[in-house]
């Protein structure tokens, strides 16, 4: 068998048509002036877009009918999040989808649907999921002790508009998830993060104290099942978006390129400019190769190695690719590029939240060593 | 569309595999050529010849081409198939690549009744040798402004001028010519004609180019008042052009119309990981290193890109951005992936990394140093990367000239 592996990558005609209108939504409703007018607002996303999301029933895509979803899996929803990232359109929609995500895998036997209704409905959740800054470490530092959380998490995504949260806390030495509703959460142990990103909204959240009921509670070895794969599905989607983000990101480059003249030319006939944004298409290019390759490999079981070896490919692509997109959109602006006013600057303050997010590229690729060279 | 059934298609396959599993020659000794262009000893061109001959009179090349030509008329799938058996056995390739997938089929689709039974059958057998006259000393990447002067002449037309990297220039009979027959015309691409010119004529001087390997494989090929009979004008003159574009489609094997064969061997990323297997780094194995792991997979998720990329180019609606941005990278990321693996292997080898083809201690002969050297034949021969990255800029992302 060849380190190349598995190769698969196929669309299908609900996936193409979920494409068509996510695209032409987004970049109606998410045109660059919103995009700057909620950079400094408290929110970061307009409830009435967010409203028309939850109606055309994006947050319960890829949960099944029997909860109020749309049955469709995650790979449904990969093309809505790189058409999100295209239009630089944030809001709840990735931590409600990975919420759910991670309870449904976690759900054995009869389990309390609340949360996951909700969900499907529209009602805003997230994950609490990291304790430090360290994406690969192995222990969970928040506890659960006798019903009661003790520990602090870091970078909740989109904390303040979620009504539910799931606590990745650990019992006994096991994990075990927390499901939290956010009237538990009280505004004093909530520290709002300033993200580089300023399309996104965090909180660092102090759990300690908070008493969760024993039916709310997500134990025994699919817990851990579900955290590996919600940690794939995490990248995965992030590099969807990523690659979303990087292609317009080149888009806006280009368009300088052709309009900017400089010692009376076009600043764009160059080849200094021209070749890296080559590069940069081509790393585009691939990165929506190995995204998409990665979604053909998902299915409603928990994730298999090729799977596992195409997301965290699909995330150290992306994220490589959207660091480069960015980073010399602001230098090939010249002095406009320095300023908060070009768009630039968004693609290259995004890129560096999205390169950490869910493990950076090193810390896939060391995954991705033991998984093709160690067997 | 094919009509052949899979069951055809499987019963076939398994025939040219028990054939290449007999027949595949045992290592000769010497370092085979790994693609058409890095053949330069005698020796390696007898061997090859040799082998290709092996493989046509077993019938596993040229399937699609008539039979009264030396192919067997059958469906081309059947010859795609034999090229993949060929592939999968890693046998040494069909040396007569110029004939089989440039000349070839452009005599068969283009040529007379005359021209295909004079020239096809040889092409297969391997007994005549093709080369190709497209670029010029001074024109390397701008094949259009080729200067090489066609003069008519009578019933004849003179030849007078130079073509470079002519592979196996030095062995071979014919050569497809580009020549300027109109310097006058106004569209410098009007004023060329394609030619199937005979190569053993006075004033013809083919002098082989030593190449960075320390081997040879190309001449530089001098035309010095060559006469050669006007009847060797294919098409019409100032259709050069065209005729030239026409050949570089044949490219994409046997059903475009090609005879099929292997054109070089693909060296797979696991060749290099499977060689590494026992080479150490601090005492410990090299594909322990954390450093070197990670160069690997690098390489591999280059290589695994371009698979992709591949495959996404067939699916419409994944490529509305750029629609052609995948076909038309295709050659930059694949022979600059290629040259940066070969690379990887030198570097991966330790202190063995710095020794040569001709070291009795060289790994696997020296095999990889050899082919990072060759890989650029690849990044520069037609049109180097840099030109390349121009016309994806141009053309796809419609940055100004």
């Amino acid at each position: 068998m060849s380190v190349i592996g598995n190769t698969a990558l196929r669309f299908s005609e609900d996936q193409a048509m979920i494409m068509d209108v996510a695209r032409a939504f987004c970049a109606d409703r998410s045109p660059m002036a919103s995009v700057r007018a909620l950079l400094e607002s408290d929110a970061g996303f307009d409830p009435a877009v967010w409203q028309e999301m939850v109606d055309m029933g994006w947050p319960g895509m890829t949960l099944p009918e029997a909860l109020g979803g749309a049955g469709l899996g995650v790979a449904a929803a990969v093309p809505v999040f790189e058409a999100m990232g295209r239009s630089l359109l944030g809001g709840p929609l990735m931590a409600s989808l990975l919420a759910g995500q991670l309870l449904l895998r976690a759900q054995t036997g009869d389990a309390d649907d609340n949360a996951l209704l909700a969900i499907a409905a529209g009602v805003p959740a997230t994950i609490a999921l990291l304790d430090s800054a360290d994406w690969g470490a192995e222990r969970i530092r928040c506890e659960l002790q006798d019903g009661v959380l003790r520990g602090v998490k870091q970078q909740v995504m989109e904390a303040a508009a979620a009504e539910w949260f799931v606590v990745v806390a650990q019992e006994h030495n096991a994990p075990v998830l927390a499901v939290v509703p956010a009237t538990a959460v009280a505004r004093a142990v909530r520290r709002d993060h300033v993200l580089i990103d300023a399309t996104r909204r965090a909180q660092s959240i102090d759990f300690t104290g908070i008493q969760v009921s024993e039916e709310a509670v997500l134990r025994g070895p699919a817990v851990t099942s579900a955290l590996h794969d919600v940690r794939l599905l995490g990248a995965l989607l992030l590099a969807a978006e990523a690659g979303g983000s990087a292609a317009s990101c080149l888009d806006t480059t280009v368009d300088y390129l052709k309009t900017r003249k400089q010692f009376g030319k076009l600043i764009g006939s160059y080849q200094a400019l021209k070749h890296p944004c080559v590069d940069i298409l081509m790393a585009v290019d691939s990165t929506r190769s190995f995204v998409y390759h990665a979604a053909t490999l998902l299915g409603e079981d928990a994730l298999d190695t090729d799977a596992e070896i195409a997301c965290r490919m699909a995330k150290a692509q992306a994220t490589e690719t959207l660091k480069y997109a960015g980073d010399r959109a602001v230098q090939f602006h010249g002095g406009m590029g320095f300023t908060w006013e070009c768009d630039a600057q968004l693609y290259l303050r995004r890129a560096q939240w999205v390169q950490q997010a869910f493990g950076d590229a090193p810390h896939h690729r060391k995954r991705l060593a033991h998984l093709l060279l160690d067997r | 569309m094919s009509q052949v059934s899979e069951k055809e298609k499987a019963a076939f396959r398994q025939q040219v595999a028990a054939w290449m599993q007999a027949n595949k020659p045992a290592d000769p000794g010497f370092l085979l050529p790994q693609s058409f262009m890095e053949v330069g000893s005698e020796q390696q061109l007898d061997f090859l010849r040799e082998w290709q001959h092996k493989v046509w009179s077993a019938g596993y090349l040229g399937m699609a081409w008539p039979r009264e030509y030396g192919g067997q008329g059958v469906d081309p799938v059947f010859q795609s198939i034999a090229d993949q058996e060929m592939r999968g056995h890693a046998v040494p390739i069909c040396f007569n690549v110029i004939g089989l997938g440039w000349a070839g089929p452009l005599i068969n689709d283009m040529g007379t009744e005359a021209e295909k039974a004079r020239y096809l059958k040889g092409i297969l057998s391997g007994e005549d040798i093709w080369c190709q006259g497209f670029s010029e000393p001074d024109h390397g990447s701008d094949l259009g402004n080729a200067q090489l002067r066609a003069r008519r002449d009578g019933d004849e037309y003179v030849l007078n001028g130079t073509k470079i990297w002519t592979t196996m220039g030095n062995f071979a009979k014919y050569m497809i010519l580009l020549a300027r027959t109109n310097p006058e015309a106004e569209r410098k691409y009007d004023g060329l004609s394609f030619f199937l010119a005979p190569m053993q004529v006075a004033g013809v001087d083919p002098r082989p180019i030593r190449k960075l390997t320390g081997e040879y494989g190309f001449t530089e090929t001098f035309f010095t008042d060559a006469r050669i009979p006007a009847s060797c004008l294919m098409g019409e003159e100032g259709q050069g052009w065209k005729i030239a574009m026409q050949t570089l489609q044949y490219e994409r094997g046997a059903e475009a119309g090609a005879a099929g064969g292997l054109a070089f061997v693909r060296i797979a990323i696991d060749d290099m990981i499977a060689g590494l297997a026992d080479v150490e780094r601090d005492g410990a194995p090299a594909l322990q290193d954390p450093a070197i792991r990670d160069q690997l997979v690098q390489m591999i998720m280059e290589e695994k890109a371009v698979v992709l990329g591949d495959r996404r180019a067939g699916i419409g609606p994944l490529t509305t951005d750029y629609p052609f941005s995948l076909p038309l990278s295709n050659k930059l990321r694949f022979t600059e992936s290629t040259r940066r693996m070969r690379q990887l292997a030198i570097n991966l080898q330790g202190a063995e990394g710095g020794l040569y083809v001709g070291d009795e201690g060289a790994r696997e002969g020296g095999f990889w140093q050899r082919a990072y050297l060759n890989s650029f034949s690849a990044t520069i021969g037609g049109g180097t990367s840099q030109v390349q990255a121009n016309i994806i800029a141009e053309h796809i992302l419609g940055l100004p000239k």
